[in-house]
């Protein structure tokens, strides 16, 4: 029993911090709609300014008053990052935004190693609060009880922001209809940048609190990016006394995880979330989110068109100067153009489910993943040839895809991606910790090709083929009755069911065939490299694909795969480079703000300008 | 776009000017370096110094068969398959002869195993999954570091001069720590049959919930503790053990706690009468590693950690390595590195025949504070030839050497 309260407090003062971080990510989404990846990184900003501020400021004045400080510093770093980065795109496609964030990311991270150093820092004490007491004889530290007792006062002091100030008035209205607000003459700017530095003050604030407990590393911008999501989610978009319940549930199951089940570190908050989507898809205290309100931000989207005569000889002329790249190319730019059109499938695959079928997936990396790890378990562990192995590989992606795919389609939206989140994660332990079978995170090794497709340019041709088959088959997809079928149950539900289409398997069927093209880029890539490990299942790859399907432009055909081509190309040049992060960053929030409507659809626009070729709608 | 498309145009010029240049200029023999030098900046920084110092003390004794040895560093971002294109890139394209790097072990058995199919030497200078030399081991592949294994049995063989009966052990949630655990229990029942092991944590690496790691360790009453968490978590395991008073009369022993890059960020709060492996560099007294130990001050300017060390000795390792095999052919290479032998700050190592691991051993110590900063005590050095298996063991272990 004195383990159990000892244990109780102790998820009760974990959960401060990811309280102060989570809310101020529920604010922002509430208000702005925007997915801000790059909150995660104003987390850690706190704890190196809090930590910096601690060195100077003596007493415990100054430790509390480093907190604050910090909290008010990271505040004034959003605002730099909303009014500079965010509030030229605000127009532009729904979730564009969460491309620029991730830019921020990049940027923050190479920043922070400058001025801080890669070195980790154990966050200072607080003075006066380094001692334990016993509770029933058990040990307590004091700053947990502080923590547990800030937080309520720290939550009230939002709650009354929120309801009782005219401020909190306007947010709450602007987070059930922005165009309103608007209309209603409330400078919307304003109150976005308000909302963004009150965001990023708690994260801040939540990343100086958490000192004493922890401290202050280049690598905890994502470790908490995953937890704080969870936290929003299970409480519902928007609600700051869920976050709260929601933070002190995931920090005590953690707790009592540990304690019981202490393999369950690396999944169990993921189950929970999991769990309260299916019983509630709008989170404990959220709300259904009201239809078409961010359906279609920004121009309403073209139909879409087979690739026009020339479109067609310039696609062949560019695939006649590949099949001819291992007659005059090195053999490094064959292994580079395979890398380039397995990532170009994985995100074609992506757009097919989110561009044509309007469900963002966060979860996406499970299908390409899980095609390589059913390739690689057929031939480690059933000496299946390898040739049959690449054939398994997309359909037993598929056949994981059928299956979540279920569970997820009945979710719209955040939810939904959120939940394609906690099925990736729940997929990537399952391979990361079954180390008997899959090698954990030493991966499985030595998995080359059949010996007449082992060389370099027969395994080229091999991903050229099949690579560029199958993102064309997506294409002539696109262009079918289901294609239509699918986008006609994007963009009004209601009416393509009165014309009798099944939406909901319309949607079950795209996100399966996307799963599927998944799984063959997944399969292709775990023979080029002859090894597969759990990272290339991980939520960066899954962000990867959604970053260059968004660079690309998501409202057209082309746009994933152009981006995803860009975007290695980059990669490949500036990774040489000291700073690469730092200047890859700007480059995609440059990208992001030059052209809001990806590379492809930008390019659309211009030519539209220019009058090089005729609007579309015209026609 | 066309910041985008500008920027490509001139990252291709850039590229292009490069590359003729790097053409011109092949006077010198290149090594590509494969690191996680922004994933892992805090272990990757530190090797890189030593490896360059190495390098440029190979370069004023006259370089390696007459030419200048250069060294091309590249960043793998941490992911094992973008490793191994850059492997490629560097092999085919910049003209590298062999290859050396990582710490991480995915990405040295990713890289392990793409040199063995295209038959490139592989020196693997950091990662220390144990499969690395046995189970996945290979004819292209060489490391340099003390294993998993070789590390763990050095503190087992402590544990086991203790009375203690009853162990705990905590370790991150991943491979490394895995075998780590393994590879202790392993060595420590094989010496103490009476031991049990009552818990085993497994926090999620650099997600540490330590307070809550730490009574759960105190649920189970342990006699002793087996530490194998590091970094980060590492820092928040001690204070909030230290707090509730878990290492009151229990001995703790620590894998890799010792070494500067862990211990130094915990200051005065470093744990004091820990059994560790580390790196006691300010104890030197004279001999090689005194030597490097200035060496490499008078260079940068900062202490060197184990990572230096280790990026030292790759250094010499490749000289050494080159010389002997007198040309900079993959085959030749690989027959020298057989039974290669090398003089380095912590004495003379030798790789291997039978499995290409080094000798190099690791230094055990107890752990104190001195002048605000945890250091090791009473420590001694460790030649890793007695701790690595019988030639008949490593048959079996690795299925590569029959």
């Amino acid at each position: 029993m004195e383990l159990f309260i000892a244990q109780l407090l102790n998820g009760f003062a974990n959960a401060a911090a990811l309280f102060m971080v989570a809310s101020g990510l529920s604010l922002i989404f509430g208000v702005t709609r925007i997915v801000n990846f790059s909150h995660g990184s104003f987390y850690m900003l706190g704890a190196y300014i809090g930590y910096s501020l601690m060195q100077v400021l003596p007493g415990a004045v100054g430790f509390w008053g480093a907190v604050v400080l910090a909290g008010l510093a990271v505040g004034v770093i959003g605002v730099v990052v909303e009014v500079c980065v965010l509030r030229p795109i605000y127009k532009a496609p729904e979730l564009f935004q969460l491309v620029a964030t991730f830019g921020v990311i990049l940027v923050i991270q190479d920043l922070a190693l400058m001025v801080w150093g890669p070195d980790d820092m154990l966050g200072p004490r607080a003075p006066g609060l380094k001692g334990i007491v016993r509770i029933l004889g058990e040990p307590i530290p004091q700053y947990d009880l502080a923590l547990i007792a800030i937080t309520p006062f720290v939550l009230f002091g939002l709650w009354y922001m929120m309801a009782k100030t005219r401020a909190g008035i306007l947010v709450r209205a602007a987070t059930q209809d922005r165009e309103m607000v608007g209309a209603l003459g409330v400078n919307q700017a304003w109150l976005f940048t308000g909302v963004f530095f009150l965001g990023s003050a708690l994260a801040g604030l939540g990343g100086a609190i958490q000192l004493p407990k922890g401290g202050a590393d280049l690598m905890m911008d994502f470790n908490i990016l995953g937890a704080i999501f969870v936290v929003v989610v299970i409480a519902g978009m928007g609600s700051l006394p869920g976050a709260y319940v929601a933070s002190v549930l995931i920090s005590v199951l953690g707790v009592f995880g540990v304690a019981y089940l202490p393999h369950s570190t690396l999944v169990l908050m993921f189950v929970v979330m999991a769990l309260v989507l299916m019983i509630r898809p709008y989170g404990l205290f959220g709300r259904a989110e009201v239809a078409g309100e961010h359906g279609q931000v920004g121009e309403p989207e073209r139909p879409i068109k087979p690739a026009g005569r020339n479109a067609r000889i310039w696609v062949a002329l560019g695939l006649l100067v590949l099949a001819a790249v291992p007659v005059f190319g090195s053999s490094f730019s064959q292994v580079l153009i395979t890398d380039i059109i397995i990532f170009c499938l994985f995100a074609a695959s992506l757009h097919f489910m989110l561009g044509l079928g309007g469900m963002v997936s966060f979860g996406h990396a499970a299908y390409f993943g899980g095609g390589a790890y059913v390739a690689a378990l057929l031939v480690s562990y059933a000496n299946t040839p390898m040739e049959l192995a690449l054939i398994l590989a997309p359909i037993g992606a598929g056949m994981l895809a059928f299956l979540i795919g279920w569970f997820c389609i009945r979710l719209t939206g955040v939810y939904f991606a959120m939940l394609t989140l906690a099925f990736a994660q729940l997929l990537w332990s399952l391979v990361f910790q079954w180390g008997e079978v899959t090698g954990g995170d030493d991966g499985m090794v030595d998995l080359w090709p059949s010996a007449w497709l082992n060389s370099t340019s027969a395994y080229y041709y091999l991903t050229l083929v099949l690579g560029v088959g199958s993102i064309i088959l997506l294409r002539h997809v696109a262009h079918s009755p289901f294609g239509y079928a699918l986008r006609a149950s994007r963009d009004s539900s209601r009416q393509a069911e009165a014309t009798g289409i099944n939406t909901q398997r319309m949607k079950w069927a795209a996100f399966t065939l996307a799963g599927m093209m998944a799984g063959l880029a997944g399969g292709l890539f775990l023979f080029s490299k002859g090894s597969i490990f759990p990272s290339e299942m991980e939520t960066a790859k899954s962000f990867d694909g959604l970053i260059v399907l968004f660079l690309g432009g998501v409202k057209t055909l082309s746009g994933a795969v152009v981006g995803a081509a860009s975007l290695e190309l980059v990669k490949d040049l500036i990774t040489r480079l000291e700073y690469w992060r730092l200047m890859l960053g700007l480059l995609i929030i440059g990208v992001v703000i030059l052209a809001p409507e990806g590379i492809v659809g930008s390019l659309q626009s211009a030519k539209e300008k220019l009058g090089l070729s005729k609007q579309e709608n015209n026609q | 776009m066309t910041l985008l498309k500008k920027t490509i145009t001139l990252a291709a010029v850039a590229a292009v000017g490069l590359g003729s240049f790097a053409a011109q200029a092949s006077e010198t023999i290149k090594v590509g370096d494969i690191n996680h030098y922004k994933r892992l900046a805090f272990l990757a920084q530190p090797y890189k110094k030593g490896l360059d110092l190495a390098v440029s003390e190979i370069n004023a004794d006259g370089g390696v068969l007459g030419k200048p040895l250069e060294i091309i560093y590249r960043d793998d971002q941490g992911k094992p398959g973008e490793a191994v294109k850059i492997a490629e890139e560097l092999m085919t394209r910049d003209g590298t002869v062999m290859l050396t790097g990582t710490i991480l072990s995915n990405v040295g058995l990713a890289i392990s195993s793409y040199a063995a199919e295209k038959k490139y030497l592989y020196l693997a200078a950091e990662p220390l999954a144990d499969a690395l030399v046995w189970a996945k081991g290979n004819e292209y592949t060489f490391r340099l570091r003390p294993s998993t294994y070789m590390q763990a049995a050095m503190l087992a063989e402590q544990a086991a001069k203790d009375p203690a009966v009853k162990y705990a052990t905590i370790a991150p949630n991943y491979a490394y720590g895995k075998d780590a655990v393994a590879a202790f229990k392993k060595a420590l029942t094989a010496l103490r049959p009476d031991v049990t092991f009552v818990t085993e944590q497994w926090p999620a690496l650099f997600k540490i919930d330590a307070g809550a790691e730490v009574q759960a360790i105190e649920r189970a009453k342990p006699d002793a503790i087996y530490n194998v968490t590091f970094g980060g978590d590492l820092g928040k395991f001690v204070r909030q053990g230290s707090l509730r008073g878990l290492f009151d009369d229990r001995k703790v022993y620590g894998l890799l706690t010792g070494e500067p890059e862990y211990i130094d960020p915990l200051k005065d709060e470093a744990p004091e009468g820990w059994v560790v492996t580390g790196y006691p560099w300010y104890d030197f007294e004279g001999g090689a590693n005194k030597a490097f130990v200035d060496a490499y001050k008078a260079a940068y300017g900062e202490r060197p950690g184990i990572g230096s060390l280790v990026g030292y000795t790759t250094g010499q390792t490749i000289g050494a390595g080159i010389r002997s095999a007198g040309s900079t052919d993959t085959q030749a290479l690989v027959a020298a590195f057989k039974g290669l032998q090398v003089d380095t700050p912590v004495g003379q190592i030798m790789f291997r025949k039978q499995d290409h691991q080094s000798t190099m051993g690791a230094f055990v110590g107890t752990t104190a504070i001195r002048d605000g900063m945890g250091v090791m005590v009473d420590w001694s050095y460790k030649d890793g030839a007695d701790y690595l298996p019988s030639d008949a063991e490593v048959k079996l272990l690795r299925p590569s050497a029959n």
